[in-house]
């Protein structure tokens, strides 16, 4: 059992999404801490991967510019190892099945507890195939976090029962990106969840703006945000810890009002 | 607790985001009713005979066992079914199944070029909508076959992210497929990708070696010795081999893309420089670096450059049924013009690495043993890129 579960102590949740590396690690430490700073309660890390097939042209283009910098998956437990320090609040990591399992899963679920990272989001990793690392995960106390979809349907009560952690719903269909309008019926995916999981759950995918938090934070436990904080990185690379701090604190301000 | 399906020993698998979950299940279950349906059955095999062009011959090569004087070499000619390569097998019956499970769109990856044709083809044929994902890459290296799926009537969308070659676009249409899935099926178009994926292709590829299987033992009244076919995805070989897997003295030999070389960083050999991983859907050998990060591959054909290998291949090289060699650009080329002046067939770029691998093999053999090569595709797609390769420019 994580340290996740405490994210959620305080009223609804905001979780911003960073991708370890972009434009180098430097940055990314300033990026966390301008998030801690800022009202963020939980930090989802991203360990870059070469083929990132669920995420849009943005998260796409992080990750190409942290494994251009030269990013790897030793260098990002060291460098969480070293932030461990003084950034105190839950973490998880966000990668592709192949990171953790080329590195080794077990040495990989090792190294996410002794660096303090708390849970896997994995989205390549459905319910049919969480076997391939819940078992060693466990034994670390690492919560691999579970993905619910608009097209989940009758896959929902199945999936929340064995959740741990918190669980991701993912708003929309299609990959990771800003979007104008959320149309799926997060309420109704919710209420199933509820009556299934004591786990709260969070919604990505597709949030950008602080009514968007606002109004996906209050059918759920949290608003989960990418792409719009790596559009920021993108657009003032190693200056962009202030502007990022500014963007998650008018995020989490919308989110506490939820 | 949750259980996998689609494995072939510890390959295979359903490595997906959850948003296709249903989709997949879906598509399995109408699968499994379909494939026992005589009536669905009936129109596929209709399809296969009267539009398509099977059974494709099972050409004796005597010219070619002459000069080569060896085993004697059987060709399966799967470059003279229509649209030009063996991509239509999978594509008819995909797209049937698409269009009985009321699915409007048809959207594809391509590498040469040849399953984005025969997409296009069957869709054009059952008046669906397509879409084919090519690398921007690719889309330069195989013109001539983005106008055939124009003028077919597709959508050609050129990726650029990633090496903008084959393993992007299959990324770029599970992101399509994603986004859109009610009227929707992805039309995969080899033996990859999540359960069934593997499974369905496989079995609409299996013709090749039905067919291969009664044709050799009229012809010569008992099994060959040797299977050789092609290997990038690996549907032709799979198809190649399936009715031969449970006779032993078959030797099954797949021919991966070398590249300039296995010993090279330019290589698309994925049994023969690879390790495990799981990408796209599948747990199988993966050419990639030792944080999993997946490796810009490398050949001179567009179809054999992809950085995996089907889970089913993956297996039967884990169990020793079947081997993989690698076949480099050079022994391609060179194999390539071989066949046109011996046979007077022009083979695909993709089939030549299959050929290359028989002139290798067939002096080593005896003149009584047999030797049955797949020429999974025609070459005229190549020819452009073939004179490039010897230093001359033409105009296609």
């Amino acid at each position: 059992m994580s340290n996740i579960r405490t994210a959620f102590q305080n009223g609804k949740a905001f979780i911003p999404f960073i991708t370890c590396g972009d434009p180098d690690l430097e940055t990314t430490a300033k990026v966390i801490r301008a998030a801690v700073e800022n009202g963020a309660d939980l930090i989802e890390l991203g360990i870059p991967f070469s083929d990132p097939t669920a995420e849009g042209p943005v998260i796409q283009g992080a990750n190409i510019r942290a494994l251009a910098g030269g990013i790897t998956t030793d260098k990002i437990f060291d460098f969480v190892a070293e932030i461990r320090k003084d950034v105190k609040i839950p973490m998880v990591f966000m990668t592709y099945a192949n990171v953790v399992f080329s590195y080794d899963a077990e040495r990989f679920m090792a190294r996410c507890c002794e660096t303090g990272i708390g849970g896997i989001i994995l989205p390549d990793l459905p319910f049919e195939e969480k076997d391939e690392f819940s078992a060693i995960a466990k034994q670390y106390g690492v919560d691999i976090i579970s993905l619910i979809a608009p097209t989940s349907a009758n896959r929902i009560a199945m999936i929340a029962k064995e959740a741990d952690g918190f669980i991701y719903i993912v708003s929309s269909l299609g990959v990771t990106g800003t979007r104008s309008e959320i149309t799926t019926n997060i309420d109704e995916i919710v209420k199933v969840v509820r009556e299934n999981t004591s786990v709260p759950c969070a919604v990505g995918f597709g949030i950008s703006t602080p009514e968007q938090a606002k109004k996906m934070a209050a059918a759920s436990d949290g608003a989960i945000v990418g792409s719009a904080i790596i559009k920021l990185l993108e657009k003032y690379g190693k200056d962009a810890a202030p502007y990022v701090g500014e963007y998650i604190k008018s995020m989490k301000d919308a989110v506490r009002e939820a | 607790m949750s259980q996998s399906k689609g494995r072939f020993g510890i390959h295979g698998g359903q490595y997906i985001p959850e948003t296709l979950m249903n989709a997949i299940i879906e598509l399995e279950q109408a699968y499994e009713h379909y494939k026992n349906d005589p009536e669905f059955n009936k129109e596929l095999t209709d399809l296969l005979n009267n539009y398509a062009g099977r059974p494709s011959l099972l050409y004796y090569a005597e010219k070619l066992t002459r000069e080569l004087g060896g085993a004697k070499i059987y060709l399966k000619r799967e470059d003279l079914n229509h649209t030009g390569s063996h991509k239509i097998n999978n594509v008819l019956g995909q797209a049937l199944l698409a269009k009985k499970m009321g699915k409007k769109r048809l959207i594809a990856e391509t590498g040469a070029g040849q399953h984005g044709v025969a997409t296009a083809t069957a869709a054009a044929l059952l008046d669906m909508e397509c879409v084919i994902f090519m690398g921007e890459e690719d889309t330069k290296r195989q013109a001539l076959n983005v106008y055939r799926m124009k003028l077919l009537g597709a959508d050609v969308i050129p990726v650029t992210s990633g090496t903008a070659t084959l393993k992007d676009a299959v990324s770029e249409a599970m992101r399509e497929w994603t986004t859109r899935i009610d009227d929707t099926h992805y039309c995969l178009g080899s033996v990859m990708g999540p359960h069934p994926f593997p499974t369905i292709v496989r079995d609409f590829q299996a013709v090749i070696s039905r067919e291969a299987r009664a044709q050799i033992l009229e012809a010569e009244g008992r099994l060959p010795d040797a299977v050789i076919a092609c290997v990038g995805g690996g549907s032709n070989a799979i198809g190649s081999f399936y009715h031969f897997i449970p006779d032993d003295g078959v030797r099954l030999i797949g021919c991966e893309a070398a590249g300039r070389g296995i010993d090279t960083f330019e290589t698309a050999a994925t049994v023969n420089t690879g390790k495990i991983g799981i990408f796209h859907g599948m747990k199988s050998y993966f050419c990639q670096d030792k944080y999993g990060q997946i490796a810009p591959v490398y050949s001179i054909s567009a179809g054999l450059d992809y950085p995996g290998v089907g889970p089913e291949h993956a297996h039967l090289h884990d169990i020793g049924r079947a081997e993989y060699v690698p076949i480099t650009d050079d022994e391609a080329v060179n194999a390539f013009e071989y066949l046109s002046r011996t046979e007077g067939i022009i083979p695909a770029i993709e089939s030549a690495h299959a050929i290359a691998y028989a002139m290798k093999l067939a002096p080593t053999m005896d003149k009584d043993k047999i030797i049955i090569v797949t020429v999974s595709g025609r070459g005229d797609k190549d020819c452009a890129a073939i004179a490039r390769y010897r230093g001359e420019d033409i105009y296609e």
